[in-house]
């Protein structure tokens, strides 16, 4: 479990999730937001306020493990993934939803970490690459993706892996153009693009045999 | 962003208007691949951010009484694009949307917020407009229906007013039956906006048969160019160049790093005339 005081972390300088700097005029200050939360998958909503900038209580589930913790609104998955629970498989790229490599499972389907808000998150799935291992023991996409030398400099292969993950979850026998159309919203700067469907290929015959 | 900013998440709609006009300074969020990009780089600062992805009626495709489809302004395009109604009656919308980004940012970004963000270069706003489509907003003021051709205004600006929430997008069961290409260049073929996008779409059910020419990227707002659409009513796909001609004639296109207005002019023309013989 995890409870800290929202304010921590996302300090000036802090390269990931959403930085401080320039972002300190405030209009308007001090008028007191009314916040509604509705729990995921019930009717109801409880009405509590909640005085503006303070952290949000939210409870994340990733990778099975629950957290709860206070997160500020601004703060992205991408940024508490990393920074409060410690998770840095999940990597910053562009940060500006255009490259993947900030790449993670939300309720079993791709999405980038960037562009969600932590708040989002709550009542849903999140898995990440470090849920994808166990222990120590790789993955069958891992396996594809080192038996087929699907990287170069590997900055991108952790959201290259959980990506394919994700397509086969929905797709356990992808056709090559269906890998292309998966894999499509992540780049790869080294341009392993070749490797990757052939990873992505094999990963799909490993889980078969896996029996998954 | 705001370090001041509140995130808000009301269950109805009624709710997310009210919070809405509580609020000068709030934004409605929906898949935010349009608006977080814009608040990290500092060109909107809302103080709060309403959340409408957990409101039900507005995550429904529901079919109408005319035969035609409403999709809720938070139905991301991943699932508009597999439906097998649009599939089936409204194939140019699917079209137009599997050129958007890339497939797991369809898995968040939404129709709604395409047309609400009012990009020129909005893939799917090319076939709503095309198709006829009207937008259904509320406000603390009522309900409204705005039709798709008297939404976008310009780069960001459309026909909302302050507070005004777009609830669904409703396709007319007069509009089944297009079917067409959506020809699109840009300079890599996922994760990029057009740098010109030319749709061309017929309906054969009717004596004579109709065209849709719609266009992105080559004016300050999404366009539907009628006077080609006439011309190939009249005359069939023997007008490909005149219609090629009048497509040109009605874009306004700026240079940008994605093309010189005169490329984007010449690709307008070249793409009509492709696409017009292509469905003859
Ligand atoms: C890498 C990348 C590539 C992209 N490629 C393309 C592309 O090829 N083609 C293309 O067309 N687009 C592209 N986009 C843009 C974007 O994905 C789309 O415009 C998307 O559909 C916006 O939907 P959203 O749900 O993310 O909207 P959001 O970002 O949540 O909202 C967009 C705007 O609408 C407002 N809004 C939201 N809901 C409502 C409502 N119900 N009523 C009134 N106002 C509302 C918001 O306040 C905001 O200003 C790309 C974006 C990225 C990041
Ligand atoms: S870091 Fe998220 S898409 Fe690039
Ligand atoms: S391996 Fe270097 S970016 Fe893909």
């Amino acid at each position: 479990m995890t409870e800290k005081d929202g304010k921590e972390g996302c300090g000036d300088g802090c390269p990931h999730g959403v930085s401080r700097r320039g972002f300190m005029t405030r209009v308007g200050a001090g008028t007191i937001g009314l916040g509604v939360a509705a729990a995921a998958g019930t009717a109801e909503a409880t009405v509590h306020e909640i005085p503006p900038g303070e952290p949000h209580r939210v409870t994340l589930t990733v990778n099975g493990t629950t957290h709860r913790l206070l997160v500020e609104p601004r703060e992205t998955l991408l940024y508490v993934l990393r920074e409060r629970l410690g998770m840095t498989a999940t990597k910053p790229g562009c940060e500006r939803g255009e490259c993947g490599a900030c790449t993670v499972l939300i309720d079993g389907a791709a999405r980038y970490a960037c562009l969600t808000l932590a708040v989002e998150a709550e009542g849903h799935e999140v898995t990440t690459l470090e849920g994808l291992t166990k222990g120590e023991e790789p993955g069958a996409v891992q396996r594809a993706f080192m038996d087929e030398d699907a990287l170069q400099c590997g900055y991108c292969t952790p959201g290259q892996i959980v990506a394919a993950e994700g397509l086969l979850r929905a797709r356990p026998d992808p056709t090559l153009e269906e890998i292309r159309t998966g894999m499509s919203g992540n780049l790869c700067r080294c341009g392993a693009y070749v490797h990757i469907f052939r990873a992505v290929k094999k990963a799909s015959v490993l889980r078969k045999d896996a029996g998954r | 962003m705001r370090s001041d900013l509140d995130y808000l998440v009301p269950s109805s709609v009624e709710e997310a208007v009210a919070l809405r006009a509580a609020s000068a300074g709030a934004a409605y969020l929906l898949g935010g691949t349009d608006l977080l990009p814009q608040m990290r780089a500092g060109r909107k600062a809302p103080g709060q951010l309403i959340d409408l992805k957990r409101i039900p009626p507005l995550r429904e495709i529901r079919e109408t009484a005319d035969g035609g489809l409403s999709i809720g302004a938070a139905v991301v395009m991943a699932d508009v694009e597999v439906h097998p109604a649009v599939l089936g009656r409204f194939p140019l919308l699917a079209e137009c949307i599997r050129t958007v980004g890339a497939w797991p940012l369809r898995q968040r970004a939404t129709l709604g917020g395409n047309v609400c963000n009012a990009s020129p270069a909005a893939d799917a706003a090319v076939a709503l407009l095309a198709l006829d489509a009207a937008f259904h907003v509320v406000s603390a003021e009522g309900r409204r229906s705005i039709p798709a051709g008297s939404f976008f205004r310009g780069p960001g600006q459309t026909a909302l007013l302050p507070g005004e929430l777009l609830t669904d997008l409703v396709l007319p069961g007069g509009a089944a039956g297009f079917r067409g290409r959506y020809l699109r260049l840009s300079r890599r073929k996922g994760m990029d906006l057009a740098t010109v996008g030319v749709l061309v779409g017929k309906s054969s059910g009717t004596a004579p048969d109709r065209w849709r020419i719609g266009l992105a990227a080559v004016a300050p707002t999404p366009l539907r160019v009628a006077a080609a659409e006439e011309r190939l009513e009249a005359k069939g796909a023997a007008a490909a160049e005149e219609a090629a001609a009048l497509a040109v004639a009605a874009c306004r296109p700026i240079s940008d790093l994605r093309g010189s207005a005169e490329y984007r002019r010449d690709m307008v023309g070249v793409l009509v005339r492709r696409g017009v013989v292509e469905l003859g």
